[in-house]
């Protein structure tokens, strides 16, 4: 499991990275990724859209099952990634990368500070798979 | 723990996710479902399937027998090895099982049954047999089954166990078999596509799957092998029918021999009757126009027929789409639009005549 250290993470298996523009941008983890295979279809929210910390605000489906992402933190959508639409696997090949899925104007700065870092999200996943 | 095949410590060498299946702890993946399933559909790829209940019946009057037994007729079984599709029925016209029946001679036939119906299926023919004389009954736990399928799985079985596998079974039409040596080795399968079902001794499994491997046959987890069959239109017991539906009403009217009328198969008189009154619901094949994924137990609404529900939905790797067999009210006609309940919104989906692809082909327009 990859878990670059420069990444903030949520306990919903997303992670996010601060921008220099104050956005962040969000994906899922590679073990997210991992636990559900294939991927096969993501729904994205629209740019401009509110969302809430904890809300889901996308979904992707593997050929398993189908899995909520949450908004890491409050805030108004600003792009997309449209390419995953055609290539879903995306997710599943570049997860840290290619496989963003959505970028946020966070709301309030602090909120992104006091995401998990990955220390304390690996210490979540081992906690999880007991 | 669950129960293991000969093939598990191969399975978890090879890096497979491992997974409960109805009791037993089988390979999902091997890394991609998805790629596995192409594989099949363009290349050739292996299943371990020996959790399947291979069950052999001996004795005098074996016909009689499975005449009452199955709903498909025994009589289409005349040259050996011949393999029959059938359902086997409880008294209500219930599906107890799914099972293919092979002939390999008057004394002595073959069934082939699913592993999470077991205990139920083995408490079924052990009770009825009894009123048929000197039937024997024997669970064949000692042996293992891989399937191999594909375009290129004949040649490449031919490659990896010898010439005299091609010389016994290339002649072979689609559900027949043949024994050689202590292989049984049949033109059946669960894909749609071309290729063998092999039965043989568990202690030849590993040795056997290694020179499949070696011969470029890629190993396939169940993941694939529902996505293969669910593209070719072929029912999973449990999921598309069980106990609680009959054959008629899950899309196997033609495995059910209604001729000679003589013939007493249980579940015969609910099933004469449906067959005379038209059934309330039937089977049939989706394609999702909407969003999403279809999933089963998905809500599909047919306007003023009703509601019917999803019995098996996936990703069709092979047509890039959503597919699903659900079972809708017998109003419902093919090339009708129903709405499915997708995670709260509804999203079209065309009824659709399956399969959905063969031999590597769309059948879908």
């Amino acid at each position: 499991m990859k878990t670059p250290t420069e990444l903030k993470y949520t306990k919903s298996h997303e992670w996010v990275r601060v921008e220099t523009d104050g956005t962040v941008t969000v994906g899922i983890t590679d073990h997210a990724q991992e636990l559900m295979g294939d991927m096969v279809y993501v729904d994205l929210p629209e740019t401009g859209r509110k969302v809430e910390a904890g809300k889901e605000c996308a979904v992707v489906e593997s050929v398993k099952a189908a899995s909520d992402v949450y908004a890491p933190v409050n805030g108004e959508v600003t792009a997309a990634n449209g390419e995953l639409s055609g290539s879903p696997e995306t997710v599943n090949k570049d997860c840290y990368g290619a496989g963003w899925m959505f970028r946020i104007k966070p709301a309030n700065k602090a909120d992104v500070d006091a995401l998990l870092d990955a220390k304390a999200y690996e210490a979540l996943v081992a906690a999880e798979s007991h | 723990m669950g129960n293991r095949t000969p093939l598990y410590d191969t399975h978890v060498k090879l890096g497979a996710k491992i997974v409960d299946f109805g009791g037993w702890d089988m390979p999902l993946h091997y890394g991609s479902q998805i790629d596995e399933h192409h594989k099949v559909r363009t290349d050739a790829g292996m299943f371990d399937v020996s959790h399947m209940n291979v069950v052999d019946l001996k004795g005098p009057d074996l016909r009689g027998y499975l005449r009452m037994l199955v709903a498909n007729s025994v009589e289409k079984l005349k040259t050996k090895g011949r393999a029959l599709y059938s359902c086997m029925l409880n008294h209500k016209g219930g599906v107890i099982d799914d099972l293919i029946v092979y002939y390999l001679d008057e004394a002595w036939f073959r069934l082939v049954m699913n592993a999470a119906t077991r205990d139920k299926d083995m408490a079924w023919v052990r009770a009825t047999a009894k009123d048929y004389g000197n039937i024997v009954v024997e669970q064949r736990d000692d042996l293992a089954m891989i399937a191999v399928q594909g375009p290129n799985a004949k040649d490449k079985t031919y490659a990896a166990l010898g010439g005299n596998i091609r010389e016994a079974a290339e002649s072979l039409k689609p559900f027949h078999s043949v024994m050689i040596g202590e292989l049984h080795v049949a033109t059946t399968g669960y894909t749609g596509e071309d290729g063998f079902e092999i039965i043989l001794p568990a202690k030849a499994a590993p040795f056997t799957w290694q020179m499949l491997l070696d011969a470029g046959v890629a190993p396939c987890g169940l993941g694939a092998r529902d996505t293969l069959r669910l593209e070719a239109g072929m029912n999973l017991y449990g999921s598309d029918m069980d106990e609680t539906t009959t054959p008629l009403e899950s899309g196997l009217a033609w495995t059910v021999a209604f001729e000679p009328a003589s013939r007493g198969f249980v579940g015969r008189e609910v099933l004469d009757k449906q067959k005379a009154n038209g059934i309330k619901r039937r089977l049939v094949g989706l394609v999702l126009e909407g969003k999403g994924v279809l999933r089963n137990h998905q809500k599909v609404h047919c306007g003023a027929l009703g509601d019917g529900e999803i019995t098996s939905g996936s990703f069709s790797p092979t047509l890039n789409r959503s597919i699903a067999f659900a079972r809708v009210p017998a109003g419902v006609e093919n090339g009708a639009t129903v709405q499915v309940d997708i995670r709260g919104q509804l999203q079209p989906a065309r009824v659709v005549q399956y399969p959905f692809v063969r031999q590597g082909k769309s059948c879908i327009s």
